[in-house]
């Protein structure tokens, strides 16, 4: 019998996920990872609160499994924290949630059940592998669109998907939670979180402050003829296509266009303004393990909540020692206002994911 | 889990068929409230007085002295706090001296009743093994102490206290000595007498009876007040319907553990013995937590420097093994406990603590497939700590 360790959360895409793989005849292992929180607020970090922890073991007990708790609270917080911390210190927007899946979930978490004598690692992600007459894998976007998390797990490598296991992505997410109602889970009326874990339910902004005072430097804020229009307060605070909370006065709404951190300059403009019909992604991964040698057309997908939009992408010198990275351009067919350096870029072709890399 | 062994018998421990035997016909069978007039009442009264006896027996004391309460912690509870208030109400005294290594039944009730209650707690020091002498008690015990509690034998590390002889410094103070003895029961002898304790926490589970229910011996003449108030049962320190065929359990148990206390020693500890030196010999970086030899003969406890003790826990549960750890705790957030801080160890160490404690289903053969096992579970342990980054 195959072994595999699911790592669960206490919601009802793991919950789902630990019953359907012991249903199709798996030896399931629970484990849910205690990450980090603040100190005061040890207790609500949103992926392994006191109660979605007993959630999880009522969950197991249910399925008669065995759970344990992995403690990786000072691995999350010297990777994941600190890289969303690096990244607004130099005026990117991160997006923790894909160093979370690349290097904890898909890589500590990942050993950790190796070493536990796991032949896989599955989660409770809306996504799908499939395996290939030469061997080979392929990440696709799950059956519902609508709860897709392939963009997270764009980081994965032939190694890692061949030992990975999504059970939810064949379903829709009401499919989903009629089954954790079917199974008797004790998880089915939880509502979904979009929130990063550790800010427990508030904002970055306070985050930020507390954690890295030394971001939050005052500047100006230009228009985009270079005029000074006003001041903001670290431009760490704002993202870009931000229309609230500028402090400019306009007779027109205005919106954050680029932040010079250099300059320490926030530039906005109107509407019109916004928009970009390029990017460059650096450290590109590719799923398939083989970095394209020509340009091609996608579906790109930058921002986890964005549409995918056309674009023609083209391979850039390869910069990186490791041959799974590498630099594109993406050259959109329409202006796109989600660009945000920091975020991922996922290329798509139609239900495959090609690869991603992050904005620059 | 028919492929599991179990070393963990300082958690809990089966109930011995005898004992479930014994306690079956007082549920449904004789099954009245012992505090009723009727027949009935009189049929379970006369069972719980009975079990009261066998008890008192067993501890070479009175049966009045014997209270029922649901488990060790409660009894610790009743001990500290019952005894505290009747002492700073009978004396003014306020002065809570407890050890380092207590369990967390007594430790925490005595930080509450510092913080809320107006108490002081001094804290005994332990020496290397986790043992309070009692010279250590006798410098600190004065006419402002309350209560002295020291463990009879510590459940982390095994280590069993010179009880009788800091017995002795308190009844020459005059001062309340209690003493938690869940660990100690299913191997030390019990005399209340001998032991000169005035108070003494037992708890059936460690001694193959039920969990939920405890005793607690009160010396006649200890001050005491009830901490659960209402009908009055067991002689007004613990109010509410007994639990008759627990503590028929429990009074079985007891029995059992006295007829067979030799026979058990025997069979565990030249097990025991062999798990310490084969660790000791054979994994690197490794040490033995508590007394060498004053300890409890089915107990060993180790240290393993830059092991997370959590993570060993569960690696070994995947091999089959279930045993336990001074930082054991279900929800990942492990931290060295009290009683390894106590002993002198650094956070290096002190995280990477492991119990193994054996019992009456213990087999050689279940020892010789552990052995076999650990040294490479705890050189993979040690690597997956190293990859999680934790600092130790």
């Amino acid at each position: 019998m195959s072994k595999v360790v699911v790592a669960m959360s206490g919601g009802v895409d793991s919950s789902v996920a630990a019953a359907l793989l012991k249903q199709q005849g798996y030896d399931v292992t629970g484990m849910m990872l205690r990450l980090w929180s603040e100190a005061g607020k040890e207790d609500s970090n949103r992926c392994c609160t006191p109660d979605s922890m007993a959630l999880a073991r009522r969950v197991a007990a249910k399925l008669d499994i065995p759970f344990y708790v992995v403690d990786a609270k000072e691995l999350f917080r010297s990777i994941v924290v600190q890289f969303f911390l690096d990244g607004y210190a130099r005026g990117v927007t991160p997006n923790p949630c894909v160093e979370c899946n690349q290097r904890v979930k898909w890589d500590f978490l990942l050993n950790h059940a190796l070493a536990h004598g796991a032949d896989y690692l599955a989660t409770g992600h809306y996504a799908r592998t499939r395996k290939l007459t030469d061997g080979s894998w392929q990440l696709l976007r799950s059956v519902d669109h609508s709860k897709d998390q392939s963009y997270v797990l764009h980081v994965l490598t032939q190694e890692k998907l061949a030992k990975a296991l999504f059970p939810v992505g064949e379903y829709s997410k009401p499919e989903i939670r009629k089954l954790a109602g079917d199974f008797g889970l004790p998880t089915a009326t939880r509502s979904d979180s979009q929130d990063l874990c550790f800010l427990a339910g508030e904002d970055y902004r306070g985050f930020l402050q507390r954690n890295a005072p030394q971001i939050g430097v005052p500047g100006t804020i230009v228009n985009s003829e270079g005029k000074t229009v006003g001041e903001h307060q670290g431009l760490a605070y704002y993202t870009i296509g931000q229309r609230k909370g500028l402090g400019v006065e306009s007779h027109v709404p205005l919106y954050v266009l680029s932040k010079d951190v250099a300059t320490n300059t926030l530039t906005v403009g109107e509407k019109e303004e916004l928009g970009l019909r390029d990017l460059v992604a650096r450290e590109v991964n590719w799923i398939s393990g083989q970095a394209p040698m020509e340009s091609f057309r996608a579906q790109v997908k930058t921002r986890y909540t964005a549409s995918e939009a056309w674009a023609e992408v083209t391979p850039m010198e390869i910069d990186h020692p490791n041959e799974y990275s590498s630099s594109i351009s993406a050259r959109f067919d329409k202006p796109q206002r989600d660009i945000t350096p920091g975020q991922a870029a996922v290329f798509y072709d139609g239900d495959l994911v090609l690869g991603g890399g992050m904005i620059e | 889990m028919i492929d599991h062994i179990y070393l963990d018998y300082a958690a809990t421990t089966p109930v011995h068929p005898r004992v479930l035997g014994a306690m079956s016909p007082y549920f449904n069978e004789t099954f009245g409230n012992p505090s009723s007039i009727h027949r009935y009442g009189q049929q379970a009264e006369a069972a719980i007085e009975s079990a009261r006896e066998t008890i008192s027996s067993e501890l070479n004391c009175l049966p009045q002295e014997i209270v029922f309460t649901s488990c060790g912690t409660e009894s610790d509870n009743l001990a500290l706090r019952g005894t505290a208030l009747a002492m700073r109400e009978k004396s003014g005294a306020t002065w809570i001296l407890a050890s380092q290594a207590e369990h967390h039944a007594v430790s925490k009730t005595a930080i509450q009743l510092a913080e809320y209650y107006g108490f002081q707690v001094e804290w005994l020091e332990t020496d290397k093994y986790g043992t309070i002498t009692q010279e250590t008690v006798a410098n600190a015990i004065c006419k402002d102490t309350a209560l002295v509690s020291v463990m009879y034998a510590n459940n982390e590390i095994g280590t069993v206290n010179p009880v009788s002889e800091i017995g002795a410094v308190c009844r020459a103070h005059n001062i309340p000595f209690h003493t938690d003895a869940v660990q100690a029961a299913a191997y030390l002898p019990l005399d209340v007498q001998t032991l000169n304790v005035d108070l003494m926490s037992l708890g059936a589970h460690k001694f193959y009876g039920p969990k939920g229910i405890g005793v607690l011996y009160v010396r006649t003449g200890t001050p005491i007040f009830p901490i659960q108030t209402g009908g009055g049962q067991e002689n007004g320190l613990r109010a509410g319907t007994q639990n008759v065929p627990y503590a028929v359990g429990f009074a079985e148990a007891l029995r059992l553990t006295k007829e067979e206390r030799v026979q058990r020693m025997d069979h565990v500890r030249p097990l025991r013995d062999r798990i310490v030196g084969t660790i000791l010999e054979e994994v690197p970086d490794s040490l033995l937590t508590g007394h060498p030899v004053d300890r409890l003969p089915n107990h060993c406890s180790f240290a393993f420097k830059d092991v997370d003790g959590n993570l060993l826990l569960t690696l070994l549960d995947a091999a089959g093994f279930a045993c336990s750890s001074g930082s054991a705790c279900k929800t990942g957030n492990p931290e060295p406990s009290e009683v390894m801080t106590a002993i002198g160890l650094s956070r290096d160490w002190g995280l990477g603590s492991l119990r193994v404690t054996l019992g009456a289903g213990t087999t050689p053969a279940h020892i010789d497939a552990f052995l076999k096992a650990l040294p490479g579970i705890i050189q993979q342990a040690r690597s997956l700590t190293r990859i999680s980054g934790n600092k130790l």
